[in-house]
């Protein structure tokens, strides 16, 4: 015989506390911390994929030492870095006090994904047939402006894939920074139940959250994907271009 | 200006260990259309990338127009390398036209022609355009304006790639195997471009097997092997009386 077993679970709190204020900023910090980081990340990736591609071995020499760093430590050592390391490093404590919670979020994830990044970006810059750069720059062009003007856009396709992957991973990752304090759907999630003791109910609704906002970037990231196609035969069909193929009579489900 | 536009004086180039030109000393004359011919790994095609720096060069040096490509010579008569943006403005004045087209295929057949023009030149927009246009139309092309190059066959697209090279108003145009990755049927329509640029006066140098294309309108055809000029003439001396037996040996097997 199995044991008696009394499951406890409160759907309707779920409910309750889906919308809850508390749990709508968190939602909200964790979307802003995700997005500025991303944005960081993408920029610091840009600059270190260039410089790891320079013949200047000074430059490829620091960012080769950039990503060794950042990918060889852990995420949340970094946050402690920038929340209690470096502040508790500056005797200053009108400096110290700079670093807050959220700034210190954006910029240890902003340069632990540009590591990440820059690999990507540098695996995007190598797929494009070298050619390229011969045809821009037998018009002229310096290897910036062939980069900016010829390469990168055709990079772009190559990087978007793992590039809204980084951006998920972000989404969620952004839960370690409860743990230097800030206030994000996590620990908005954790303050409710200490008080109130229903553990499982509300790390549900965290967990819509989270699916909700990820679901929304990857339907954006296939919208992204078939506008970048530009150029091809074949664009990829996503969600909405379905959509209104169906509307639009073009042909039907 | 007087002189000749192309003056290359004893180019050496050597890739790791493998030297490709080993001494090439040409002149070409404001235009004059000089076909260079010989078997794939003669140095034609590196010649050419040296010309416009695509490649640099290990001794010896290349004049266009007067200036040296890629280097600057200093008051004590030494050579330097170009900064990059000295570089660029050489390089937009020589037009090169690639093997395998190498179309921006994010672009449109117009997006390609004006993006040197655009960028470069700081033309305006509508300026760009115009001129893109009337390329175009002048290569066949007035109607693929709007098209991507994933849509044009490789003649097309070859076209849209000399018009491209046509856009920065080159003094030089360099051809590297324009017609080699096209298939049989297409091959007409781009040295027909070529033709009727040559006789334009354009000063062209073309990598090419097509001897027909030569004979036509080459005023020179120069047979390189293994990095040096092995021998030179008028397309009819090759036809007739190639005098060495390397030469002989090509030509019975391309012509």
């Amino acid at each position: 015989m199995l044991p008696f077993l009394a499951f406890q679970f409160e759907a309707d709190a779920v409910w309750e506390f889906l919308f809850n204020e508390q749990i709508v900023d968190g939602a909200w910090m964790t979307l802003k911390v995700a997005v500025i980081s991303q944005v960081i990340g993408i920029t610091l990736g840009v600059v270190f994929a260039l410089m790891r591609l320079s013949k200047n071995p000074l430059f490829s020499g620091f960012a080769n030492f950039y990503i060794w760093f950042i990918r060889g430590t852990p995420a949340l050592i970094q946050l402690f870095f920038l929340k209690f390391g470096i502040p508790s490093m500056i005797g200053d404590p009108d400096i110290a006090r700079e670093f807050t919670f959220f700034r210190a979020a954006i910029i240890a994830f902003g340069i632990n994904e540009g590591a990440y990044m820059s690999e990507i970006v540098r695996a995007g810059i190598l797929s494009v047939e070298s050619g390229q750069m011969d045809a821009a720059k037998s018009v002229g062009m310096t290897y910036l402006q062939a980069m900016r003007r010829i390469v990168f856009p055709q990079a772009m396709r190559v990087m978007l894939p793992p590039t809204g992957n980084e951006f998920i991973a972000m989404l969620k990752n952004t839960s370690l920074a409860s743990a230097i304090g800030l206030v994000e759907l996590l620990r908005a999630t954790r303050q409710i139940y200490a008080r109130n003791f229903l553990i499982m109910e509300l790390l549900v609704v965290a967990s819509i959250w989270y699916l909700a906002m990820t679901t929304v970037f990857s339907i954006l990231q296939a919208e992204l994907e078939r506008a970048m196609a530009v150029g091809e035969r074949e664009r990829p069909e996503t969600l909405f271009s379905r959509v209104l193929a169906i509307i639009g009579g073009r042909r039907g489900i | 200006m007087e002189g000749p536009l192309v003056r290359c004086v004893d180019v050496h180039k050597r890739f790791g260990r493998l030297e490709v030109l080993r001494g090439v000393s040409l002149d070409v004359a404001r235009g004059e259309v000089v076909v260079l011919i010989g078997a794939s790994g003669s140095g034609k095609t590196t010649l050419l990338r040296c010309i416009n720096h695509l490649e640099t060069v290990d001794r010896g040096r290349i004049y266009v127009d007067g200036e040296l490509v890629g280097y600057r010579e200093d008051h004590d008569g030494r050579v330097r390398a170009d900064r990059e943006p000295e570089v660029a403005r050489k390089r937009a004045a020589i037009g090169m036209v690639f093997q395998r087209f190498n179309l921006f295929p994010h672009l449109t057949a117009l997006g390609n022609v004006i993006v040197g023009p655009m960028h470069v030149k700081k033309m305006p927009r509508r300026r760009a355009e115009e001129v893109g246009q009337a390329l175009l139309a002048k290569v066949g092309l007035g109607a693929k304006v709007n098209a991507y190059p994933g849509q044009l066959s490789g003649g097309q697209q070859q076209r849209v790639a000399i018009a491209r090279a046509l856009a920065m108003g080159p003094k030089l145009m360099l051809f590297d195997e324009p017609t080699s990755a096209l298939d049989p049927e297409l091959v007409g329509e781009v040295l027909e471009v070529m033709k009727s640029l040559a006789r334009e006066g354009m000063t062209m140098i073309v990598v090419t097997h097509e001897m027909g294309f030569a004979r036509e309108v080459a005023d020179r055809v120069i047979f390189m092997d293994e990095g040096v000029i092995l021998e030179e003439g008028t397309a009819e001396h090759f036809f007739q009386s190639p005098t060495h037996p390397r030469t002989q040996a090509f030509l019975s097997k391309i012509l």
